[in-house]
């Protein structure tokens, strides 16, 4: 006999884990399917500032091992497992997994999302050459180098300043003459010694035989080029949503995520989503938490609904 | 850890790699490294599934900078598969299952 569960739950980010806590308080049978390891994208960051309750900061792994255990400990089941796709069955939905498949009632699906390209000449090429897309993974290969962050938001102010650590100067281009980012993170680039700003400037090709040598860069209100040489380039230009699996399933906005509405519903009842995969999450881990809630709540309404 | 993964440094690369009869996939990875944990559950299974056709190994590049550099290493996770002492195949980052089976099953 193959067990249905009351939720499946794809993904143990933030967004996962949040609403696996709800739906499991809701005794809810709640499945939580995860491809690596639960964490998401904070496994990417080594320490959170910004996460309401504690003040001082947390470490992203004990951040991470919290939601865990607190998931857990209400009744949620956390497997590893990657869903290929998600079709419907009178009324109820089959996931469909590399290793088996999973019936379910009602689904969440809180896939997040995975880097941006620049898309330009040599990146592909050079990506593990120099070219790297994780500050905290690879950062650690660059000590006294030139290294080059491309990007202005949260994440590539934060990855430059931690890159600091290790590199001779730093270089981080940004396409505007003002960064996104938070205000607080700003402050301490421009505080940084070893940080220079180049404005209004993209990065046109990338080039080195063997790795990375130099960036071709365009300054776009001048628009003049130059070629700088570079050892490293961390590109943080943002998220794409790994949405991919559900293209044919669910409405999907221009940018590749999720639609849905204030309830977390996506285009097909008894499915919702949470976190970076939708159009409701500006990629926050608090935001991700508060869409995980509200889909949770809004599941387990519509399956009372449903008479179960 | 599966038993089926072997961990290999700078001292044993030559012997328990570069001279190996069967392939070899070489996890370069870090305790730091978040990505390096999504991957490592797929080796885990690739390890049972592929026993009999390959060898799998993890070298911490935090210990073992030498080969890592040698190798021209410079993101985690970055897979390489030797046979015959020889990089076949070079797998930067976190790639789904699938397309690792796919990239190294050529060399098998």
């Amino acid at each position: 006999m193959i067990d249905k569960h009351d939720v499946v739950i794809i993904g143990a980010g933030p967004a996962g884990l949040a609403a696996a806590i709800y739906t499991g308080r809701a005794r809810l049978n709640t499945l939580v399917l995860e491809k690596g390891v639960p964490g998401g994208q904070i496994l990417q960051t080594d320490w959170i500032e910004n996460y309401p309750g504690f003040a001082d900061g947390i470490s992203s792994l004990d951040l991470i091992q919290a939601f865990r255990d607190q998931a857990q400990k209400f009744g949620a089941r956390i497997e590893t497992e990657e869903v290929t796709s998600i079709v419907e069955q009178d009324q109820t939905w089959l996931l469909k997994g590399t290793r088996k498949d999973y019936p379910t009632r009602a689904v969440i699906i809180a896939t997040g999302a995975g880097y941006r390209k620049l898309g330009v000449e040599g990146e592909e090429r050079l990506t593990g050459r120099g070219v790297s897309y994780c500050a905290t993974c690879d950062g650690a290969f660059f000590r006294d180098k030139r290294i080059a962050v491309v990007g202005g938001g949260d994440n590539a102010l934060k990855e430059a300043l931690f890159l600091t650590k290790f590199c001779a100067s730093l270089k981080l281009i940004h396409r505007r003459d003002r960064f996104r980012g938070e205000k607080i993170l700003q402050e301490r680039v421009f505080a940084n010694a070893k940080i220079e700003v180049l404005w209004d400037t993209i990065i046109e090709s990338i080039q080195g035989e063997d790795r990375l040598e130099s960036l071709q860069l365009r300054n776009v209100k001048e628009n003049s080029t130059q070629r700088l040489e570079m050892e490293g380039l961390f590109v943080s230009i943002g998220m794409n949503p790994n949405s991919e699996f559900v293209s044919d399933l669910v409405e999907l906005n221009e940018w590749k995520e999720i639609r849905v509405d204030s309830r977390m519903q996506t285009s097909r009842k008894g499915l919702f989503a949470a976190g970076d995969v939708t159009s409701a999450c500006p990629e926050q881990i608090a935001t991700a938490i508060g869409t995980g809630v509200s889909a949770a709540l809004a599941l387990t309404e519509y399956l009372d609904g449903m008479g179960h | 850890m599966s038993a089926n993964i072997i961990n290999v440094t700078d001292g044993d690369f030559e012997e328990s790699v570069l001279k190996s009869e069967k392939p070899v996939l070489v996890d370069f990875w870090a305790v730091w490294c978040g990505p390096c944990q999504i991957i490592a559950p797929i080796l885990e299974r690739l390890a049972d599934s592929h026993l009999d056709r390959m060898k799998i190994a993890k070298l911490n590049v935090d210990e073992n900078m030498g080969t890592a550099s040698k190798y021209g290493v410079m993101s985690i996770p970055t897979l390489l598969l030797f046979k015959g002492g020889e990089v076949k195949e070079t797998i930067v980052g976190v790639v789904p299952e699938n397309k690792i089976v796919e990239k190294i099953s050529k060399h098998l």
